[in-house]
């Protein structure tokens, strides 16, 4: 292979290409700069890349559904290949889902990669959330980069309520009067809005080309953007790693991208696409065929969302009776705006957390090193109880199926969970922080009197003792590198007065770091080998 | 009430003689197979059943049905309530019920079908009731599509879209479809058992009523297209099913990815 | 591969020190022991591991070859015969997992390949922080200063106000065109088709009820005469669907004895039949679930539970309002007939519904 000019490339094809392209994009110091970037391996880094992947299989399967739908409401009379649904009326994208089903091959197949794929994304994205709340990674310089990670999250409940509604089946087409009758009870504007989202009064004749649009255009395109921000400020940031030997604020310590990371990046790309193409082959979701087109008179026992919005579909079943109130003549429905309202705060409280800590700590560091979560008692405690809230939300959705399933009364079941939702929290709470400082405790031990070896020996004068064994210095090191917060008195200002913003800064500080275990010292650890020589 | 449950009875039997006699005028072997069958049901039962059904009635069900099947503060009179309901209830094991629960269980059945029958022939002739269905509606004949249509309207809400069941107030519940016979379905819709609502064939028509099982005997031998159903409960325990298989398998993968090789 | 070894470079601007806040670092400290060791794989040492890791990692991916072929061959090979559903079973199942098998093939063998046979010795590169160094902020500074001058910006104020004035007009527009999505919500919302005289009808049949037909303990589900007609037409199909919407009815009938009437609903029943709205006053599903012993209602979509005798009053879950009740009465054939619309508007409460 020989160039234009005539000189003769070294290599072959692939020299060749890489002259090429070098020539017009400059590739290699593409290369120079990120070929050898450190990425830090660790299992819990990967969640997020589980989010990325099903994101890419959505896209991918996504544009090969879009080839077969029609998304119009206009109504046929069924002739497919189906028995139990022939000569039933149903709309054109009832109709078209189920001809995608069973009259194009690999359609099912495609339906039920697309549909497993969006609840792995939400879930995968959901985890990855959890790591980096546990982990503190979205303190300085993250902060916005959780709000970005944030907004992909609710942009893919959006994608994947939107895309839900799509196929005009009885199951979806509930779902959709579930959100006409809770944005029905939004103040002053809520007919409004239903008005202008369906097009008149529900169920109207455009809703499912609309959502359509939201779908497959403006939903995933704000994904791809916000995507594209958030792994750019990865590469600027670079990313974090745990705490151990030799990872400090200022280096970041791992593998090099190429060719260590490509492999398991890109592998883990195959990875992920592989289940969720094995779980698809195997595992049937959302078989429309079994719900019938919609039709506003049935429905069927176990209608619920999909997970990701079950936490709002269990906010309102768990709402007690007869919150509706009157404001003169106007109606004010309290049992459909206080469910919306816990939800959504949910959800702000969740994006401003960052914020929040950052305020009252005051730290303005930035922070590489990741926290053990025992490390952080109280956030991984106030995290503990946000997931268990969210929790008791989300069983709340699938109140009757708990009851047939566990064979407990379905009025019974609500009342607990009513119950759970006050008391659970608080639990998991106390629970969770005297647990981390309990952990804590068990470093310090480990730290100064080493590991239970489990050799139990004899001492001359007939005392049995366990043989402790001393840890490495790298083990030592991952365990007492953690930093000692003290909580702030509250302080008169310049004009010598103590603001209320003071006080409450004071006393949420005292809150976060009342209860904690300092490290152990070089000092303590030589204190305490000296207590125990005769031990060694 | 008592007109109502004459039409009932009635309509039936007219329904069946229409069928059996366009089934004879085809003249095939199948005819005379039906034909046979639909003769043996549709002649009353021997006054021997009768006579034995009161012995296994007073030794069984008296205790709380009364000596006279008139009904006590535990169980309801049985007058009227026709041979449908002792078929579906003694054949499903829900009779001799257990102590007191929410409902009535499915439970092993305690009688040989003899038996049965011949409680069901003494319980028909304390009064008129819904009689046990022919084979020409249990036939799966009818039109699945028509079926599913009405068996959405009507019964989806409690049994789910394909059966699966589903939950009542106070841990009562609408049991599962998947495994009940042809004969069981049409005793339920025509007796109403417990707290499910009577289907009388002026509510839903014997058309109608063979159109229902015709469908759910279809959902029930359909191959599950797209793979294993986890049970057809439908989003809740696909999310459960993603989050502990699909999620929790690839985070294993990860710890394999992430973990250092030997 | 220790740091101190490598004597890692200071980062630039590490001496901006930020405040620490709360945080409290001990002087007396450990000192960073740097990374760990390389620990020596198998693979490293021993030819014959590295050998068969190699194999391995072939392997994975000729499997994943084959299994590529196996799901041509399942797309092509099993027929998708008409009314075959076990076919489209078959398809979907061998092309699935010849797929995810081919995938799984080179996703394996990528990582595996990674874990065992390239260099595992973890490396340390340098972190700046974020905040550009002092010389970087101050040309920053420099650029905004001279755009500033040069375009007059801060200086010219007329211009930067009449901008930020047409800057927050112009997507204005862009909002006001959406506003044709749809009409405005009208009184349509508090109303139904049912009007006096019209014949309660069975769902989906559209045939006539007698209230002789209904038994005690029976449950019909009813749409008002006309509707199914309506649904027979392609042109008035929506309208069908939107109307059913609203005047789905769940018609039951119960002994007169039980039911707890107001003076002024005394002639809405008929013999112990009444009919109420099957659209729940929480968010709208269709309450459907009928208990003939204890009378009560169901919605299965949040368990809301009416009291039919009741006047079908909420006796548990989130709903806060009764069922409207339709009056119903029964025409000179026997056939039940509605006596007026609902007297208020049915399904989920919304702001003006009472005004």
């Amino acid at each position: 292979m020989s160039t234009a000019n005539g000189n003769k490339q070294k290599g072959g094809f692939l020299a060749g290409t890489a002259n090429y392209l070098d020539e017009r994009v400059g590739v290699a110091g593409i290369l120079k700069t990120f070929g050898r970037k450190v990425f830090p391996d660790h299992w819990s880094f990967m969640l997020g890349e589980v989010a990325l992947y099903s994101f890419l299989v959505l896209l991918l399967s996504g544009t090969f559904l879009t080839f077969f739908f029609q998304p119009a409401m206009t109504p046929v009379i069924y002739d497919g290949i189906y028995g139990p649904l022939k000569g039933a009326h149903m709309s054109v994208a009832y109709a078209s889902t189920i001809d995608i089903s069973f009259e194009v091959r690999g359609g099912l197949l495609m339906r039920q990669v697309h549909h497993w794929a969006a609840l792995l994304f939400v879930a995968s994205a959901g985890l990855h959330m959890l790591r980096v709340f546990f982990t503190g990674a979205f303190r300085k310089p993250r902060e916005i980069n959780w709000i970005v990670g944030f907004a992909l999250f609710v942009l893919g409940m959006a994608g994947g309520f939107t895309g839900y509604s799509l196929p005009d089946d009885l199951l979806s087409g509930n779902g959709l009067r579930i959100i006409d009758g809770m944005i029905k009870g939004v103040p002053v504007i809520g007919t409004w809005i239903s008005s202008l989202l369906f097009g008149g009064e529900f169920p109207g004749h455009g809703i499912v080309a609309r959502l359509y649009s939201l779908h497959i255009m403006l939903i995933p395109a704000l994904i791809l953007v916000f995507i594209a921000i958030h792994l750019f400020m990865v590469v600027i940031h670079k990313h974090t790693h745990y705490s151990g030997a030799g990872k400090r604020d200022d280096n970041v310590v791992g593998y090099p991208l190429a060719p260590v990371y490509v492999a398991k990046a890109g592998g883990f790309f195959f990875i992920v696409f592989g289940v969720i193409m094995l779980v698809a082959a195997t595992f049937t979701i959302n078989p429309v065929w079994n719900y019938g087109g919609y039709d506003p008179s049935p429905v069927s026992a176990g209608t619920q969302p999909d997970w990701y919005i079950g936490f709002l579909d269990g906010a309102l079943r768990l709402t007690p009776s007869h919150l509706e109130v009157m404001l003169g003549n106007y109606t004010l429905s309290l049992n459909v705006l206080i469910p919306m309202v816990v939800g959504v705060l949910f959800l702000v409280v969740a994006a401003l957390y960052p914020f929040l800590e950052a305020w009252v700590t005051g730290d303005k560091r930035e922070h590489h090193v990741l926290d053990r979560p025992r490390n952080a008692p109280t956030r991984t405690a106030i995290g503990a109880a946000g997931v268990v809230f969210y929790a008791v939300l989300w069983a709340g959705a699938a109140t009757d199926l708990i009851a047939t399933n566990f064979r407990m009364s379905l009025n019974q079941v609500l009342l607990s969970l009513q119950i759970a939702l006050i008391i659970l929290p608080i639990a998991a709470y106390i629970i969770t922080k005297r647990l981390a400082l309990s952990l804590q405790r068990k470093d310090r031990e480990i730290v100064l009197h080493g590991r239970e070896s489990g050799r139990i020996v004899r001492l001359p004068h007939g005392e049995y003792v366990e043989v402790h064994e001393e840890i490495d210095e790298y083990t030592r090191y991952k365990l007492v590198d953690f930093v000692n917060y003290q909580p702030i008195l509250a302080r008169p200002n310049a004009r010598g007065k103590i603001t209320i913003r003071g006080r409450i800064r004071a006393s949420m500080s005292s809150w976060f770091f009342e209860d904690r275990v300092t490290p152990v010292t070089p000092a303590e650890l030589k204190a305490a080998h000296s207590d125990t020589k005769e031990l060694h | 009430m008592k007109q109502n449950l004459k039409n009932a009875r009635r309509s039936p039997w007219s329904a069946i003689a229409v069928i059996l006699a366009g089934l004879i005028l085809t003249g095939s072997g199948f005819v005379a197979a039906t034909a046979s069958t639909s003769a043996a049901s549709d002649s009353p039962y021997t006054a021997s059943q009768v006579d034995q059904g009161h012995k296994l009635f007073l030794s069984n069900c008296a205790s709380c049905h009364g000596k006279n099947a008139e009904g006590t503060a535990n169980a309801p009179s049985l007058y009227g309530v026709g041979a449908a309901s002792v078929l579906f209830q003694v054949e499903t094991g829900r009779m001799p019920g257990a102590i007191s629960g929410p409902q009535l269980e499915v439970k092993p059945v305690q009688f040989k079908q003899s038996d049965i029958d011949a409680m069901a022939a003494w319980v028909a002739s304390l009064a008129p009731g819904p009689s046990a269905p022919t084979a020409a509606y249990l036939a799966q004949k009818g039109d699945a599509s028509r079926g599913g249509q009405i068996f959405r309207i009507n019964c989806a809400m409690c049994h789910n879209a394909v059966g699966a069941g589903g939950a009542l107030t106070g841990g009562k519940y609408a049991p599962a479809l998947t495994h009940t016979s042809a004969a069981h379905i049409y005793e339920a819709m025509i007796t109403g058992p417990q707290n499910m609502p009577v289907f009388s064939n002026s509510d839903l028509t014997l058309t109608d009523k063979t159109d229902i099982i015709t469908y759910l005997q279809a959902v029930q031998t359909n191959p599950s297209i797209g793979g294993f159903d986890l049970g057809n409960l439908g989003p809740v325990v696909e999310g459960l099913f993603m989050w502990i298989f699909m999620l929790g398998g690839l985070v294993l993968l990860t710890m394999w990815l992430g973990a250092k090789s030997n | 591969m220790s740091d101190k070894k490598n004597g890692l470079v200071k980062p630039e601007n590490a001496e901006f020190d930020y405040s620490a806040g709360l945080a409290k670092v001990d002087a007396d400290k450990f000192a960073d022991p740097g990374i760990e060791p390389h620990r020596v794989r198998m693979t490293d040492k021993s030819v014959k591991h590295e050998k068969a890791a190699a194999r391995q990692v072939a392997s994975l991916f000729l499997f994943s070859i084959a299994s590529s072929i196996f799901a041509i061959w399942a797309y092509f090979g099993i027929k998708v015969y008409s009314f075959d559903l076990n076919s489209i079973r078959s398809n979907v199942l061998f092309l699935g997992l010849g797929i995810a098998f081919g995938m799984l093939g080179i996703g394996i063998g990528a990582v595996h390949w990674a874990k065992t046979l390239m260099p595992d010795a973890e490396v340390s590169e340098a972190r700046h922080q974020t905040r550009g160094s002092e010389e970087t902020r101050a040309a920053a500074i420099e650029v905004i200063n001279l755009a500033n001058e040069e375009s007059g910006f801060s200086r010219r104020k007329l211009i930067r106000r009449s901008l930020y004035g047409a800057l927050a007009l112009f997507p204005i527009p862009g909002l006001v065109i959406f506003r044709d999505l749809g009409p405005n919500p009208s009184d349509t919302l508090k109303h139904t088709m049912w009007a006096p005289g019209l014949k309660l009808m069975r769902d989906p049949s559209g045939t006539p009820i007698k209230a002789s037909d209904v038994e005690l303990g029976s449950v019909f589900h009813v749409i008002p005469e006309g509707l199914a007609e309506l649904g027979q037409n392609e042109a008035t199909y929506d309208e069908m669907i939107a109307q059913k919407a609203k005047a789905a009815v769940l018609l039951v009938r119960v002994d007169p004895a039980i039911l707890i009437e107001a003076p002024e609903r005394k002639d809405w029943s008929y013999q112990g039949i009444v009919a109420y709205s099957k659209i729940c006053t929480h968010v709208g599903c269709p309450v459907a679930l009928y208990e003939q012993q204890t009378h009560h209602l169901l919605c299965p979509c949040h368990q809301s539970t009416f009291d039919l005798p009741d006047a079908c009053k909420v006796i548990f879950g989130p709903a806060s309002r009764p069922l409207p009740q339709l009056p119903i009465t029964v025409d000179k054939d026997g056939y039940l007939i509605a006596r007026s619309d609902f007297t208020e508007p049915v399904g989920p409460s919304f702001w003006d519904r009472k005004a």
